[in-house]
């Protein structure tokens, strides 16, 4: 498996101009993407982890607008089985519609969403909306696309593939749906898969098995996946690196095992806190005591607080220095960054060793 | 945290930036009146739409006194007689406060039309509260104090501001006198329907069962009949000897019967999702009667639809009447209103030689676009918690 | 699908009954019965009217049966001899009437359909996808003026710039000299020229209406999902468009072509009065001037039984356009 970059976002400010104001939906945002991998990216709703996903497809909805940031896709082409050059691809320099764009979307970056009840168009077949975009990046005919649709659903485990894909969305549950779904995302061989929460919207048992299915066809395909999820069980399940979004920042970001052993972003801390562990139920049966929760909510988007977004619901909040200068991004070992001041002396620590 | 509850935050976070600060606390414990009003004001044009036609409103109330004629009076001298030119310069160049200058009519020797003159010698000033035609206010208060006019008795030359008809009745007076009637249709139709309505749709949505099912099928019979040829197939077989006012009254009945329809299902739909809701649960567990419920905790939950459903009527009502009352088989003269105005303008030969007998159109126009106008903001406003 | 049909077939049949009732109730609304009044005409008219003759009218209308009996007369004779009764205005049985004037209604209401087709759906679907855009407020205050403005104000307004700027008297279907001529190459022209403007004024009728439905319903289909999973494949926006809400969107407005039935009689009757056109409206203004009742039960009774059924074809159009009714799927049925 190869482990080079295949994306890179830097700096990335996506905004949404709205006649209430401006929601800074993402507010500097770097992150790293390496070919085969997956990158989990985990926070609350509204944190700014869809329209970061959104940003990378150059599809924000209106009236959001990447402001600043630079987005680059490292497209390999295999020239022969054994040499490929690669070809970059500023995807911020694109115009959102044009051409060029148009041909990375469903080809090279695909993306599965939350909803698979809402994800196809109830009139057209399963069938019909996936060769669409197998006929739109492949020189290929109506029968090949079909053959191929077959196949793809074949892959996603969907039972009688050269029955379903006459089917219409609605007739399939929820599960084949999401299946169908992957399937219609995968069908061009992407090289990255943005998964943004694909498994919310499924019951536990499907939810496992859509898992599954999704790491079993990155081995087949070895593509990346960003996958988007509120629920750190998902992402220690799914995700080799984490980064942790809060207010439209990363606070946190580092390999999957560290996060849970080592956890250093007060909010990341709260985020585990409040997962309920079988071991502490068990613990607590008898006792009345609760699950913790975040105090507090998430401010109002419109607003934009001085220093840390996270101190007015921090436990470890310091007065005079947390509400009032912005934190920096520390990397306090190697790759495990963080965004609190926290940490500022152990950096300094580290730099005088 | 409750679906209402959330909405309001939602809709405080939309909203707060409109409430001058320190009164947030206020927002928090307005009532749904108060919320309605706030989210009403946001809407420009539904406010415009309000002072128009309060003010349409004044003008149909004293008709008598804002109008600078009788809508009766035939100036014999002044028939077809095109919108007066106000002038505030004379011949000489000087500045005066806006004045008309006497006319002159002649006929064309050819087509024997009324042409007129201007004789720039004498000049009228137009002035307020000047005498004019006696009239009794409300059939009341005798006067002849008008609103604006020329002054000067029978020898001045009449004020006409949007011309006179082809017997020489002042158009612009008539158009006042007509707004009496045309929109007092739709008020009178609406509140017909008003009471139809809630009637048959509460009947309809509070016993349910088979009154329900008798009730629906009506509606659905009635909203099945085409409009216009119902209206006029109605309102021809009103007896051509019956008097006037009966003949008003006829009309604006026939007019509600399609609108209460609307109002109906409205209710009853609202009804029946209503006794669905927790509060009304909680009212009913709390031992209240059933009229109870339905006075104190289902009409107030509505009411705001019930407006919104009657002001969308308003429109299709005036236009009705104007519909009916232009084809001859409404309202007839000597009745006024802007439909019978219109029957002039039937014969496209005389439009074309006295295009102000259109006048009736554009004031229509206003009218109905202004109740269109307000029907969408009380629209939006309706539901305060939704943003 | 089909249990659907017959069900929505099944529902309509006491619809269509009490149509027929309120229908004959209109006819006997004026006060004095239809008889006397029509031997009252002929009278007038100068024609004697004998003891037997006024008997044999008697006896033809039921007068000298109770009314349930009547409507009994009156509604078979219109199932089993098409025969809607007499209209005195025109002296010709009321199914003549409204058949010789079929062709013209029908030629008119179609077009004038297109026309509203042609123009609305495009800028109703171009104005959701640019909502907000200067654009998008200026074709809603424009459809909120349309919708104020009753297509006869307009035609008013439009007959008048016609005479009076360029000199031409519109109105009719036929020129003073065709109009008793037989049909020939140059009458059929002399009908096209007169055509346009009530096809486009009837037509502009429904433009405002039709804009904002389809403005309404593709505002509600661009929210969903499925759109964006659409873009990101990599369609083209014109193809995402196209291929993707308009294809949910459009389906109602389509399958309302079956309401073309009813607004045949109904659609721009006053307009067509104004216009002076040959079509089945006038003439019910023609009859209803002189209280003759037959013609405006014949109009009620058809035109509502023909929204009846239309409302039944076009939820079955809309059905077959929708897989998931056609299927009896969970939603939306």
């Amino acid at each position: 498996m190869s482990d080079h970059v295949l994306a890179e976002i830097k700096n990335l400010h996506t905004y949404f101009y709205l006649a209430e104001g401006v929601v800074r939906a993402v507010d500097g945002v770097d992150l790293t993407i390496k070919a085969g991998r997956t990158l989990g990216i985990v926070g609350e709703s509204g944190c700014g982890k869809s329209i970061t996903a959104l940003s990378l497809m150059q599809l924000v909805p209106s009236p959001g607008k990447i402001k600043e940031g630079e987005i680059t896709y490292y497209q390999t082409i295999h020239k022969t089985e054994s040499a490929s050059t690669s070809n970059v691809i500023e995807i911020t320099k694109l115009k959102p519609n044009s051409r060029a764009m148009r041909a990375i979307r469903g080809n090279q970056i695909s993306m599965v969403f939350q909803e698979p009840m809402a994800a196809m168009l109830p009139v057209r077949t399963v069938g019909a909306q996936i060769m669409e975009a197998i006929m739109l990046h492949q020189q290929v005919n109506k029968a090949e696309a079909r053959e191929r649709a077959i196949d793809i659903l074949a892959r996603a485990k969907l039972p009688n593939a050269d029955r379903i894909v006459d089917t219409y969305p609605f007739q399939l549950s929820g599960g084949m749906r999401q299946r169908a779904v992957i399937a219609m995302a995968l069908s061009c061989n992407p090289n990255l898969l943005i998964a943004d929460e694909p498994t919310t919207a499924l019951d536990v048992t499907t939810e496992a098995q859509i898992l599954d299915l999704m790491r079993e066809l990155q081995q087949q395909y070895n593509m990346a996946i960003m996958y988007i999820t509120h629920n750190l069980g998902v992402i220690a399940e799914m995700a080799q690196e984490v980064a942790v979004m809060y207010m439209g920042k990363i606070v946190e970001q580092t390999d999957v095992a560290s996060i849970f052993r080592n956890p250093l972003h007060p909010y990341t801390q709260a985020l585990l806190r409040s997962i309920p562990q079988l071991d502490d139920v068990m613990a607590r049966a008898g006792q009345k005591k609760r699950l913790e929760t975040i105090r507090g909510m998430v401010p109002d988007p419109y607003s934009v607080l001085p220093g840390c977004s996270f101190h007015p619901r921090c436990p470890q909040f310091m007065e005079g220095v947390c509400n009032e200068v912005e934190p920096a991004v520390i990397e306090v070992e190697p790759g495990h960054i963080v965004r609190c001041h926290l940490y500022a002396s152990r950096t300094t620590k580290a730099r005088a060793n | 945290m409750s679906k209402k509850t959330l909405q309001k935050k939602q809709l405080g976070r939309k909203t707060r930036r409109q409430i001058p600060e320190g009164q947030e606390e206020e927002f928090y414990r307005a009532g749904q009146w108060q919320l309605v009003w706030w989210k009403f004001r946001r809407h420009k044009l539904a406010q415009i739409a309000m002072v128009v036609l309060g003010i349409l409103y004044f003008i149909a109330i004293f008709a008598e006194f804002v109008s600078p004629h009788d809508p009766l009076h035939r100036f014999k001298d002044y028939l077809s007689f095109p919108p007066t030119a106000i002038h505030i310069r004379d011949a000489e160049g000087r500045f005066h406060t806006p004045f008309v200058y006497g006319m002159k009519m002649g006929r064309d020797p050819n087509t024997f039309r009324p042409i007129y003159e201007e004789n720039s010698s004498i000049i009228y000033p137009i002035g307020l509260f000047v005498r004019g035609d006696p009239y009794k206010l409300w059939g009341l208060i005798p006067s002849d104090v008008h609103l604006f006019g020329v002054g000067g008795g029978d020898e001045a030359m009449p004020l006409f501001l949007m011309g006179t008809d082809t017997i020489g009745r002042d158009v612009l007076s008539r158009i006042f006198y007509g707004a009496r009637i045309s929109l007092s249709v739709g008020l009178i139709g609406v509140a017909i329907s008003f009471v139809l309505g809630l009637l048959l749709g509460g009947i309809s949505g509070f016993f349910g069962g088979v009154v329900d099912e008798i009730i629906q099928r009506v509606i659905e019979v009635i909203t099945t009949l085409p409009t216009i040829p119902l209206f006029m197939a109605l309102a021809a077989a009103l007896p051509r000897e019956w008097p006037q006012l009966r003949i008003y009254f006829a009309t604006t009945l026939i007019l509600s019967i399609l609108g209460w329809t609307g109002l109906a299902r409205t209710v009853r739909g609202r009804l029946l999702s209503m006794r669905e809701e927790d509060f009304v649960l909680a009212a009913r567990l709390d031992g209240e009667s059933e009229a109870a419920i339905i006075a104190r905790y289902m009409i107030p939950g509505f009411l705001s639809y019930i407006i919104v459903s009657l002001t969308g009527s308003l429109p299709g009502m005036i236009l009705g009447e104007t519909s009916l009352s232009f084809l001859g088989i409404g309202l007839n003269p000597p009745t006024i209103s802007w439909g019978v105005m219109l029957q002039d303008a039937q014969d496209i030969m005389n439009v074309a030689h006295y295009p102000w007998i259109l006048w009736p159109v554009p004031v229509v126009v206003l009218a109905v676009l202004m109740f269109n106008f307000l029907g969408d903001g009380l629209r939006d406003a309706a539901d305060p918690y939704v943003s | 699908m089909l249990a659907y049909i017959i069900q929505r077939i099944i529902r309509v049949i006491p619809q269509l009954l009490l149509i027929s009732i309120l229908a004959f109730i209109i006819i006997q609304l004026p006060p004095g019965d239809i008889v006397t009044r029509q031997i009252e005409r002929l009278q007038a008219s100068g024609v004697t009217v004998s003891e037997a003759q006024a008997q044999a009218l008697i006896r033809q209308y039921g007068m000298d049966r109770p009314m349930y009996q009547r409507y009994l007369l009156w509604i078979s004779n219109i199932i089993t001899k098409f025969d809607f009764g007499y209209s005195y205005t025109f002296e010709k049985p009321v199914a003549q009437v409204i058949m010789e004037r079929m062709g013209y209604t029908f030629a008119i209401a179609l077009f004038a359909h297109i026309f509203t087709w042609t123009v609305a759906i495009p800028i109703g679907i171009y104005v959701a996808v640019k909502q907000y855009s200067i654009m998008d407020y200026i074709v809603t205050l424009v459809t909120f003026i349309g919708l104020a403005v009753p297509a006869f104000f307009l035609a008013m307004i439009i007959m008048y710039v016609a005479l009076t700027k360029f000199g031409i008297r519109t109105g009719g279907l036929f020129s003073q000299e065709y109009m008793v001529l037989p049909w020939s190459w140059g009458k059929f022209v002399d009908l096209l020229k007169h055509m346009w403007l009530p096809i486009i004024l009837l037509g502009t009728g429904g433009v405002a209406g039709t804009i904002r439905t389809m403005r309404a319903m593709m505002l509600d289909e661009l929210r969903k999902q499925y759109v964006t999973v659409a873009r990101a494949k990599g369609l083209s926006e014109f193809n995402v468009i196209v291929r993707y809400p308009t294809r949910l969107a459009i389906n109602p407005i389509l399958s309302s072509v079956m309401w073309l039935l009813p607004w045949l009689f109904s659609g721009g009757i006053i307009l067509e009065i104004v216009l002076n056109l040959q079509t089945a409206g006038p003439a019910l203004y023609a009859a209803l001037r002189n209280q003759d009742m037959y013609m405006a039960g014949a109009y009620i009774l058809i035109t509502g039984a023909l929204t009846a059924i239309s409302a039944i074809l076009s939820d079955v159009l809309l059905a077959l356009s929708d897989p998931r009714i056609r299927f009896g799927g969970v939603e939306g049925a």
